[in-house]
């Protein structure tokens, strides 16, 4: 009986995506179920009682939740094609670096999509200063992990293909290629990555998705004013 | 010219920073502790942390590490005896899921408990109720979430330490040592540990504390 690996999942889940380039990186073979969340499967929320929710690994039988936590077990587990650097400083780096993508460029951009008039404008400034620290930490480097994909460029990665579609449906800027020049050809370069770009979730189906929750926003918005 | 040697940036009434003291202690290391004043942050803390400005901050032989799990990850592999982590992939695995699941779910709403009141409050506890359970089954029979010595999670979990402090100040009752054996079991040897002890506030001065920033709030309910 070998190895057995699956993956718990959704069609558009930019933190399932994650897990999906570190399997493929490091050419683990694997099992997807694809979920529905609006009618969760009792296997997921038997593996993730507490959150209930996708990306969820399977590894032998034994669940792992929380998207950053996988990768981190995936790079432990499978030793080839590692995704944190070896250093413990460089360790350290790659996992504030991490973190900061999921506490506050995550959340700084998702307003810039959700929010409208002077709400908006806030979280288009806030997102210009997040994304500031993110540029120069791209000095001389043409990943975040150097030369290769890492696991800063796993976390954030997901950014390449989602900030262009909301760059789309709200019409703004929100990573301009003059303001924010290594930024810009990290999305292009990350995007088009081997492996990567097999795996983006079908453009049209992410701009009708994101569209219909812009929409419902909106209205939920105005009906309470 | 490169610093050596350890330095601490934190608040004495952080949970945070009192985190990697413990993680120190642990390991032997020595370090400067520099107490800082949130409303009045100092230029190096500023010039170590430029992202968020925040405590707890370790530099190291001059190079600044923030976030608290990230130096205490940075502190595991940098100074390899007396583990924190444990050794295997998926038992590690346990410790950051359920070390996350406190600072992002718990802290919360142990912040939101202090500042609520009526049916929203009562909401609020019965939440904090169930998160305890929840950590109480990844807890089970074990002396420390680490096993017979504490480790990562156990040093995570310090800010339940700040709820209990914070409700017997307040004269609330949240975190119910009827309703949770195992948590309080697992709190009374965290607080004897020779180690962990050194690491959490003065008790008279921590109860002054919760007492002047919510008090009033409570009183006037």
């Amino acid at each position: 009986m070998g190895e057995e690996v699956k993956l718990f999942r959704t069609w558009s889940s930019s933190f399932a995506l994650r897990i999906v380039w570190a399997l493929k990186i490091k050419g683990i073979e694997y099992e997807t179920v694809f979920e529905d969340l609006s009618n969760k499967s009792p296997l997921l929320l038997q593996y993730n009682p507490v959150h209930k929710k996708v990306p969820i690994l399977v590894h032998n039988g034994r669940p792992i939740a929380e998207s950053l936590v996988i990768l981190e077990y995936i790079d432990e587990t499978w030793k080839q094609a590692p995704l944190l650097p070896k250093d413990p400083y460089e360790r350290a780096m790659a996992r504030f670096w991490a973190k900061f993508g999921d506490d506050k460029v995550l959340t700084s951009i998702w307003s810039v999509f959700i929010k409208q008039g002077k709400e908006q404008e806030e979280a288009l400034v806030a997102t210009m200063e997040n994304l500031k620290f993110l540029e120069e930490e791209m000095k001389g480097k043409k990943f975040f992990g150097g030369e290769r994909i890492g696991y800063v460029d796993l976390a954030l990665g997901y950014l390449a293909n989602l900030i262009s579609i909301f760059e789309e449906i709200v019409g703004l800027k929100i990573v301009d290629e003059e303001k924010l020049p290594l930024l810009y050809s990290w999305m292009q370069d990350f995007a088009e990555a081997p492996i990567i770009r097999d795996n983006w979730p079908p453009r049209e189906k992410m701009i009708v998705k994101f569209q219909a929750l812009l929409d419902a926003a909106i209205a939920s918005s105005s009906s309470s004013s | 010219m490169a610093e050596e040697g350890v330095k601490l940036f934190g608040t004495w009434a952080s949970p945070f920073s009192r985190r990697i003291e413990v993680a120190l202690k642990l390991k032997g290391v020595e370090y400067e502790y520099i107490e800082e004043n949130l409303t009045n942050k100092s230029p190096a803390l500023l010039n170590y942390n430029p992202v968020h400005k925040q405590i707890p901050v370790l530099v190291h032989n001059g190079k600044p590490v923030a976030e608290s799990f990230v130096i205490m990850e940075y502190i595991d592999e940098t100074w390899k005896h007396n583990p924190i982590l444990p050794a295997d992939p998926y038992e590690r695995a346990m410790a950051r899921f359920w070390a996350k699941y406190i600072d992002e779910k718990f802290w919360p709403a142990a912040k939101k408990v202090l500042v609520t009141k009526g049916e929203e409050q009562k909401g609020v506890i019965d939440e904090i109720q169930q998160q305890m359970k929840n950590l109480e089954g990844e807890l089970k029979e074990k002396k420390f979430f680490g096993g017979e010595s504490f480790g990562f999670l156990d040093i995570a979990a310090n800010i339940i330490i700040w709820l209990v402090v914070a409700q017997e100040a307040l004269g609330m009752e949240i975190l119910n040592e009827e309703k949770l054996p195992i948590l309080h079991g697992w709190l009374q040897r965290l607080l004897n540990d020779a180690v962990f002890k050194e690491c959490v506030p003065p008790k008279e001065r921590h109860l002054d504390f919760f007492k002047v920033k919510f008090g009033s709030s409570i009183a006037s309910k």
